[in-house]
């Protein structure tokens, strides 16, 4: 196996075999021509037929990969009606008494290679399209066609791909392209990008690899030649991912969050950062229900100060366009820590001095982050939720600092939005105390990772408790069933932000104990909502509630 | 003599397709027309030279038309490239 780095133009994964795509470039012989009149008219011949060959393969391609695409065509055809190119033809068939197929080379090399000089990605590709028309010419003069076929799908390697023969190429065989040169403005990389094909360039191409086993990751840009067992396999598993992806993003994207019988959920993404921002977008998440705000005080010297803590959170809100973003308060303890903080070594840190309980014993700490979070407020749907809450007198002293830190903004005249107030149910305390902890927040998130590791007194990470550690034990049911509904009886709506949430299995259950809101990482929104469209909330349609 | 300037706003720039249509509307009058860019100069009514300007969004384009119809052209050409580039 051979591995080479280049460049991705397109993602995606293909296996399958290497058609070395040589340039059928036509060896042009010079010899000397008597009669150059009709030389001259011999070439005006030949372009007038390549201009109606053109015209024909516009109107195919216009059906096969849209105007777009297809303009090109269109463009060679007025590049062949240029006065410059034609008299430069004219001019050497006359003076230097060439054939027309030395004469239309010739000029073909000079104008590509005066693209080529320019500065301008764009321009710069346009040098291919010089070639493209003159060895079109070239052809139709020694009456040669040009066009490549072959009947298995291959991956199509070459030096490099002149947009004419891209858009000829039959896309239904065409597995992947990888180039030597390009660029990402060329045609290849349009048309890649319209076919749903993944494409290489800066890929050291050789005629000798027609034929062989080849694996394109245009992910990261990888090419394998004839690929090892183990690569095929790890690949395969790759290429059924993007396309379980894709036919999820097809059949799911833009499409409602709701049940068999109608009911309606909200689904968002779990996000670490502000990186994370653009899968959110583009698995169709409708807000962010776990936004970790860790990411502002980890790997660094110093606490992040309100400034910088706004404009991420701005960021966020802007980002997200008025879709709600649930921020969670700093998280962070013994085992998590910035050392900044001095926090002691602990025995026991999931037990510890962490979360909430850091932010009420260094209220200067929770404070700045509030006001950061407020300030944001302003700028698109922003609530803020705690964590690690385990009693009704933690949840009165953080709603009197937060009272504080609306009061403060308000006397500075410092705009804010209207922000939801809401706790992480994750201690079984909180769980059981629910029906109080209702009475006094907008909202619950249940964090189910915590909630079943306190719940069943079982660390996840220790590989010895396999055997005991069940991930849907009753007991946790229960207490979600529990925290759903005494959430419902005070009026605070009830999501769940754990993996618990991202588990398809559950989704009906969840459902039909009357979750409002799921809350999953980007890349499980598809198949979340997938499983919601599938589901019955009604509880009579399906045993399986833990009450 | 007639001339005018104009700042492309294409994001592209004179890029081989509306380059083509700049062509085919130049063509359209008798006029001498003449494109200045970045010190260097092009016909209108001929496409290689043109994309060779390697005119960019932002660029000021001037455009100098000598002829019979250079009234009339200047105007169609100014309405054509606001509304094309």
């Amino acid at each position: 196996m051979e591995k080479f780095e280049g460049k991705a133009i397109f993602k995606g994964v293909a296996i399958g075999r290497i058609m070395f795509y040589g340039k059928k470039e036509n060896i042009v012989k010079r010899f000397k021509i008597e009669d150059t009149a009709a030389e001259i008219q011999r070439y005006d011949n030949a372009r007038k037929e390549s201009i109606e060959q053109l015209k024909k393969l516009h109107d195919d391609a216009v059906k096969k990969v849209g105007e777009e695409n297809a303009a090109i065509f269109e463009v060679h055809a007025m590049l062949l009606e240029d006065d410059d190119f034609n008299d430069s033809v004219h001019n050497m068939i006359e003076n230097e008494e060439v054939n027309a197929e030395y004469a239309t080379a010739v000029t073909g090399e000079n104008f590509s290679k005066m693209f080529a000089e320019m500065e301008d990605e764009y321009f710069k590709a346009r040098s291919a399209d010089m070639k493209d028309i003159s060895e079109r010419v070239i052809s139709v003069l020694s009456g040669k066609d040009t066009t490549a076929t072959f009947d298995q799908p291959v991956i199509i390697a070459a030096d490099d791909l002149m947009p004419s023969e891209t858009v000829q190429l039959d896309k239904e065989k065409v597995l992947a392209f990888v180039t030597k040169y390009g660029s990402a403005n060329s045609h290849t990389a349009i048309l890649a990008r319209t076919m749903n094909i993944p494409a290489l360039i800066n890929i050291p191409v050789d005629p000798s690899w027609d034929g062989k086993m080849a694996i394109v990751d245009g992910h990261t840009g990888t090419f394998y030649l004839d690929p090892d067992e183990d690569t095929i396999h790890e690949m395969t598993a790759k290429q059924d991912k993007d396309l379980e992806e894709r036919r999820l993003l097809q059949e799911l994207k833009g499409k409602e969050n709701v049940s068999l019988d109608g009911k309606k959920i909200n689904l968002y993404a779990n996000i670490g950062g502000l990186k994370d921002l653009a899968s959110v977008l583009a698995n169709d998440g409708g807000g962010v229900g776990l936004f970790r705000s860790e990411f502002l005080y980890i790997g660094r010297d110093s606490m992040p100060t309100e400034e910088e803590q706004f404009q991420a959170y701005k960021a966020v809100a802007q980002t997200l366009a008025g879709k709600k973003v649930i921020i969670r308060t700093l998280d962070i303890g013994a085992d998590k820590q910035a050392d900044y903080l001095h926090l002691d070594k602990e025995d026991n840190p999931a037990l510890g001095f962490r979360a909430i309980r850091i932010c009420l014993t260094r209220p200067e700490i929770f404070k700045t982050q509030l006001r950061a979070i407020y300030r944001a407020s302003a700028y698109g749907t922003i609530s803020v939720m705690y964590p690690m809450i385990t009693s009704t007198e933690e949840v009165e002293e953080i709603k009197k600092i937060s009272a504080a830190v609306r009061a403060e903004l308000s006397a500075d005249g410092v705009p804010f939005g209207n922000v939801e107030e809401g706790i992480m149910i994750e201690t079984p305390a909180a769980a059981i105390i629910s029906d109080e902890l209702a009475k006094m927040v907008d909202f619950f998130s249940i964090g189910t990772n915590d909630l079943t590791q306190y719940t069943l007194a079982m660390d996840r990470q220790n590989d010895k408790l396999d055997r005991f550690y069940n991930p849907h034990h009753p007991a946790v049911l229960r207490l979600i069933q529990t925290v759903i509904e005494n959430g419902h009886a005070d009026g605070a709506w009830v999501g769940i932000c754990g993996e618990l949430g991202a588990d398809t299995s559950l989704t009906e259950t969840f459902l039909q104990m009357g979750v409002d809101e799921l809350s999953v990482s980007p890349s499980m929104i598809l198949p979340v909502r997938e499983a919601i469209r599938k589901s019955y909330a009604g509880k009579d349609t399906k045993s399986g509630c833990f009450s | 003599m007639k001339s005018f300037k104009y700042v492309i706003t294409d994001p592209v720039g004179i890029h081989a397709r509306p380059a083509g249509d700049l062509v085919a509307a130049a063509k359209k009058y008798s006029s001498d027309i003449t494109i200045k860019a970045h010190g260097k100069q092009a016909g209108a009514k001929k496409l290689i030279q043109l994309m060779g300007l390697g005119v960019k969004q932002g660029d000021e384009i001037e455009v100098v038309i000598e002829g019979a119809d250079e009234e009339t052209a200047a105007s169609g050409l100014e309405a054509f490239l606001k509304n094309n580039l």
